[in-house]
């Protein structure tokens, strides 16, 4: 579905991860939900993917599927229905045995969960946590274990960390916990760190402090980090490609200039004109999206963004209403692609003509 | 639609509709069975400001700095500690439960969480329509069309009368919310966090249309938020909240384009800005003018604030007096008022500290 070289299917690509095709199905008494319905992306250690999109496109249930958590705990009719591969370091995941999978869980792929309250054990101390995730995968000692659950507290920035470590997860403050949490996600140098909305439960000030916490031990542990938010601003900040998910599909990605500077999808435009903007100058009114989300159970035919598009009538013919248009490269650029029925040309005049002069 | 017994004749034009002096509100502690008094969580300590009347005055501050707490004393969900709020001159300071229902008519409230502030066996005509019933009022045409009126202005299809919430998307049900408010044609509408729940997309919606109606309906709006760029479409005039006081307190254009106090600074450089060009690192100590600035660590607990200044703990440019006194909030600007010893202007007000 892109128009990059692919590698044939079941064959090892040479990026670091790569997802083809992922489609996870959820079978409900209300039909089936599709989640995600055919993502393909792929990243490259050291850098950093943001997905961005609205609450119900997709974008937590891609994180879990990466990291292989929707078949645990799941059988018979209700068990999700997921296809497509998988390559984590040469490895693909899905069609991998289980416990395969296990083993690599935390120790070369971690991640990072929005609310840390409910993300840790009430019951055990902060420090028993982060020493259990790491005896998990390493064979040592309670003691070499403790020693470098307190080395990685003091990283992420908790002071005192040989006290805090035997405090519970209610003695500290959401900042902290976010700090814990990522001390846990990185106690074993994970290659891959996913973070799905790893700051929207937290104040603005707080936020800065994490973010920054996270682009240090990117830069420091060199590891390949997908962050997923539905906050612009927080891609901007850490991302060096995006991708804007909608109804399940990717709608666009390409690195994160070109995504802000040149959008090129109706849905990025959306989003950007409904955020008021700090940096900019006073608009009068906001531009919204008309309309909600689509119903994963019943998503509209053609374009799934055509019933909320204000130029969905440019193409000819009514195609966006009746065939789905593919993800294409933007000619003339590097990686950025988006998936729109109008033509290049179009969508650029749009932009600079109509969209531009109003954000 | 007349509502019986609402005064008429308005007072002049200049005089503030709200006016709030020196208002605390303390929730204390208690321990042990015979409920002693161990301490108190100093929600909101001492705010003194106006709402004039067709002004949206924006409360922006992070968790646990009281402004959802300064939202429901004014509305009178909560009795106030000390100090004094007046609405249209009279004094609703203590008033109580009875005595507050006629007022009730003129300030509404907007809740954050458009799920759990609708009674979900309810349908949105008996929600919509429930301050009519609560306050014996028949409207112009009865209950049923003025409902159906409300839910055309607030942007929902009228017929969709008879259905439940939870038939209703995020965006929506907020839109139910803004018409339950509006139905008594209030004067004053308080709104706690109005978009804070909503998807981006549906946050501009909603935005618009708290605009769109004021502009329509004449109203004055109190919006609590912590979301600084929301803040700054929306208001007239800003109060910044940290700790149950308000640092800061300007309109618009000045607040952002030249905050007086450190933690408003502070505030405004952690917004993450959308844009990857402007991306910059963040620097501990703010170097001239651009520089990010990062806090150290959290904001301290309610239940035993920091001496003299409540920002000095996480401040840079706290000195010794910062520590031992609190600085009153004072104009330092024409309509710029600040509550701190160093601001921002270069002009130091710890001497004229040191003297009151």
């Amino acid at each position: 579905m892109t128009t990059a070289p692919v590698p044939a299917p079941g064959h090892p690509p040479d990026a670091f991860l790569e997802v083809r095709d992922l489609r996870i199905h959820f079978p409900t008494d209300d039909g089936l939900v599709r989640s995600v319905d055919g993502l393909s992306f792929r990243l490259e250690k050291g850098r950093t993917l943001g997905i961005v999109g609205e609450s119900g496109s997709g974008k937590s249930v891609t994180s879990l599927g990466i990291m292989g958590l929707h078949t645990v705990g799941q059988y018979g009719r209700r068990r999700a229905r997921i296809s497509g591969e998988i390559w984590l370091d040469g490895k693909e995941l899905m069609s991998a045995d289980p416990d395969e999978v296990r083993r690599l869980r935390g120790r070369e792929m971690a991640m990072i969960f929005q609310d840390p309250l409910s993300a840790m054990h009430p019951y055990f101390t902060v420090g028993a946590q982060i020493v259990e995730a790491y005896r998990v995968h390493h064979d040592v000692d309670k003691k070499t274990a403790r020693k470098r659950a307190v080395e990685l507290l003091d990283r992420v920035g908790i002071p005192q960390p040989d006290q805090r470590a035997d405090d519970y997860p209610h003695q500290f403050s959401g900042g902290m916990r976010q700090r814990a949490m990522i001390a846990m996600a990185l106690v074993n140098n994970p290659e891959l760190l996913i973070a799905d909305e790893p700051t929207t439960a937290l104040d603005v000030t707080v936020q800065a402090q994490i973010l920054d916490l996270i682009r240090d031990l990117q830069q420091e542990f060199g590891s390949a980090v997908i962050i997923i938010t539905h906050d612009l601003g927080v891609v901007a900040e850490l991302a060096d490609d995006i991708l804007v998910m909608y109804g399940g599909r990717c709608v666009e990605r390409g690195p994160a200039e070109q995504v802000f500077h040149r959008p090129q999808h109706p849905y990025t435009w959306g989003l950007l004109g409904s955020m008021p903007r700090i940096d900019r100058e006073q608009t009068e009114r906001l531009i919204p999206v008309k309309g909600s989300p689509p119903s994963l159970i019943d998503m509209p035919p053609g374009c799934a963004f055509s019933p909320r598009c204000p130029y969905a009538d440019v193409p000819a013919g009514g195609i966006t209403r009746t065939e789905r248009p593919e993800l294409a490269l933007v000619p003339g650029t590097d990686g950025h692609h988006s998936a729109c029925h109008m033509t290049h040309e179009e969508r650029a005049r749009i932009w600079t003509e109509e969209i531009a002069p109003k954000l | 639609m007349t509502i019986p017994g609402q005064p008429s004749a308005s007072p002049e034009p200049a005089a503030p509709l709200l006016k709030v002096d020196g208002l605390v509100k303390h929730f204390p502690i208690t321990k042990g069975l015979l409920r002693r008094r161990t301490g108190a969580v100093q929600a909101v300590d001492g705010l003194t400001f106006d709402v004039r009347p067709g002004e949206t005055l924006g409360v922006v501050g992070e968790s646990g700095c009281g402004k959802s707490t300064m939202g429901r004393l004014i509305t009178r969900l909560l009795e106030p500690t000390a100090g004094r709020i007046e609405f249209e001159g009279r004094d609703i300071t203590h008033l109580g439960v009875a005595a507050m229902r006629p007022m009730r008519r003129d300030v509404q409230m907007i809740f954050q969480d458009p799920y759990s502030s609708l009674n979900p066996r309810h349908t949105v005509g008996t929600i919509v329509g429930a301050p009519f019933r609560l306050q014996g009022i028949t409207p112009e045409g009865g209950v049923k069309k003025e409902v159906q009126r409300l839910l055309g202005l607030v942007g929902l299809n009228p017929e969709h009368y008879n259905r439940y919430p939870h038939e209703f998307s995020g965006g929506q049900r907020q839109r139910i919310g803004i018409a339950r408010a509006l139905a008594l044609k209030p004067k004053l509408v308080v709104a706690d966090e109005p978009v804070s729940a909503l998807d981006v997309s549906i946050q501009a919606q909603v935005v618009n249309l708290l605009d769109d109606l004021q502009e329509e309906l004449g109203l004055t709006y109190v919006i609590i938020a912590h979301d600084l760029s929301v803040i700054r479409h929306v208001s007239d005039r800003i109060a910044v909240m940290y700790l149950g006081k308000i640092v800061e307190l300007a309109d618009r254009t000045p607040l952002y384009t030249a905050p007086l106090h450190p933690y408003t600074r502070a505030l405004l450089s952690a917004v993450p800005v959308p844009d990857p060009a402007r991306r910059t690192r963040r620097t501990r100590e703010p170097a001239g003018g651009g520089g990010r600035i990062l806090l150290r660590g959290d904001v301290p607990s309610p239940i035993s604030p920091p001496s003299g200044c409540r920002f000095h703990t996480r401040c840079w440019k706290a000195t010794e007096i910062c520590a031992r006194e609190e600085p009153p909030l004072l104009t330092l600007r024409p309509g710029h008022a600040a509550a701190c010893h160093h601001p921002e202007d270069g002009g130091d007000s710890g001497a004229r500290g040191a003297v009151t």
